[in-house]
């Protein structure tokens, strides 16, 4: 060999067995949307490691500084890597201690230009985030994507959250929600997802932000109802052997 | 101020627990043209006389856009007071790309000074000789801070400096107390009768100062001169004496060069205040 890396570095063949290839324990969707006072932000508490529901107290969403929520879905591993790092950001905002502090829209655009840098050094963090907060009256919400896809809306999911639970959204959500109805049509997403999505389990955690800070529920189930005629006798009138 | 051995070096202190060097430097700052900031809880206003050498040569840029919330204006050497400016730019184009927000003006200041900071503690430095007048908005409402070369900065709701800046503090002092619940137009006003002060006698007029201002919904922007001239007009100031100047300088001439027939020897420091 001509040169010689330094142990750690991405470069050459050693490195190949460093970048990420695929995730190895998993979270499902997160789903959140704009109230009246700020943000909801539903995740349930499931680690998947593969198709085994292996850890079932996993905490999918934390609060960032004073303004801001993090949800995110993917590798948990690459989470707290994140968590780490905006640790760190907000430290160092914090220590400059004068009247300025990151809000979400900051927060957000910094992990945009992380997820897209990792995405260019073929070495991702294999997560897709969540990020809603509210500062000085503003609401905010967005998501970036693990290649470094980032958007705002008024309600934004992650994962199956896209196909089950947006079009829910998009037909039941309206401006200046009440607390109790962000939460209800939170939980018919997230019901739904419970009932198609089979990574998810039966376990939740609901967040709020809002300009006081934020609070996260204790983990609860939703009530759910398998007792519908379709689904009794399943395979009766079916043909074939499989 | 006098030669002595403590004053080659930027890293020797002095018996009397002085840089010389620095204060040299702080010099400098006095002998360029005059530059002066005031503020309100909206706005701020800089301006500056622009002296051409001669009447062949345009005159120098003195303020400078840095960002659509920062504005600077500099006295001493320009040529400083540009790579400062860089590095201002860079620094509030790096951070709103990062964070798609606008750099908080407190947090440049700080970065600049903390550079001015290196440029004395290091033997193969020497300190910039530029002064600078901040203005910028943040979250918590306009500011202007003024940047020696020192490395400290101060927060301020009126200055002025450069040379026969004297004349337009004083008249800064008179009314500063007014200026938090200024209109803009009151404040632009306020800083083209601050920098006649400074002219001695001489006409104002607009083709030799610049005026810029940024406020809460206004990008940070050089006037031009035909608007400058409307002012002044406007405000029937031209040619009018509103008070006798202050003491003239001890110092010549424009040009940036370190006069030796300055101010103080002794007392405190320049940069302690």
């Amino acid at each position: 060999m001509a040169s010689k890396q330094p142990e750690n570095s991405l470069l050459g063949p050693e490195a190949d067995s460093q970048r990420t290839l695929y995730p190895n324990v998993t979270g499902t969707s997160v789903v959140a949307l704009k109230y009246k006072d700020g943000i909801l932000m539903a995740a349930d508490m499931g680690g998947s490691y593969g198709s085994t529901l292996r850890y079932k107290n996993v905490e999918r969403m934390k609060a960032i500084g004073k303004h801001s929520l993090l949800g995110a879905s993917g590798e948990i591993s690459d989470f707290q890597e994140i968590l780490r790092y905006l640790d760190d950001l907000i430290l160092y905002d914090n220590m400059w201690d004068d009247g300025n502090s990151l809000g979400p829209k900051e927060v957000h655009n910094y992990l945009t230009r992380l997820m897209y840098n990792r995405r260019n050094k073929f070495n991702p963090l294999w997560n897709s985030l969540v990020l809603g907060g509210i500062k000085n009256g503003e609401k905010y919400l967005g998501t970036v994507s693990m290649i470094g896809v980032n958007f705002e809306d008024d309600h934004v999911a992650t994962g199956f959250g896209n196909h089950l639970a947006r079009p829910i959204l998009r037909q039941e959500w309206h401006e200046n929600l009440s607390f109790e109805d962000g939460v209800r049509l939170l939980e018919k997403c997230m019901r739904v997802l419970l009932y198609r999505d089979r990574s998810a389990i039966n376990k939740l955690q609901i967040a709020k932000i809002t300009e006081e800070g934020m609070t996260i529920s204790q983990p609860y189930s939703l009530k759910t109802y398998w007792e519908f005629s379709a689904f009794e006798n399943p395979t009766q009138g079916a043909v074939g052997s499989w | 101020m006098f030669r002595n051995q403590y004053d080659t070096d930027v890293t020797t202190w002095s018996p009397a627990g002085r840089l010389f060097q620095v204060e040299y430097a702080m010099e400098a700052v006095k002998q360029g043209s005059a530059a002066i900031g005031l503020r309100s809880k909206t706005h701020i206003v800089l301006g500056c006389v622009n002296k051409a050498n001669s009447e062949l040569s345009s005159h120098q840029k003195k303020i400078f856009k840095v960002d659509d919330h920062i504005g600077v204006a500099i006295a001493g050497l320009t040529a400083d007071g540009r790579v400062l400016s860089r590095y201002m730019r860079n620094e509030c184009i790096n951070y709103s790309f990062t964070y798609e927000s606008p750099l908080p003006v407190g947090r440049l200041v700080v970065q600049l000074a903390d550079k001015a900071q290196v440029c004395t503690q290091r033997s193969w430095k020497r300190p910039y000789g530029v002064g600078l007048l901040v203005a910028g908005l943040d979250e918590s409402g306009a500011h202007l801070y003024y940047n020696c070369p020192s490395g400290n900065y101060f927060e301020y709701q009126a200055f002025a400096i450069g040379s026969r800046s004297q004349a337009a503090k004083t008249y800064l002092e008179r009314r500063f107390e007014n200026f938090a619940d200024s209109s803009r137009d009151d404040l632009v006003k306020d800083a083209l009768m601050a920098i006649r002060e400074t002219l001695q006698g001489e006409t104002l007029k607009s083709s030799i100062c610049t005026v810029a201002v940024v406020g809460v919904g206004e990008s940070f922007h050089i006037l031009d001169q035909e608007t400058v001239q409307q002012m002044i007009n406007a405000f029937d100031i031209v040619g009018e004496q509103e008070g006798p100047a202050a003491e003239p300088d001890a110092a010549a001439g424009q040009e940036a060069a370190v006069d030796q027939g300055g101010s103080t020897g002794e007392g405190a420091a320049p940069m302690d205040i």
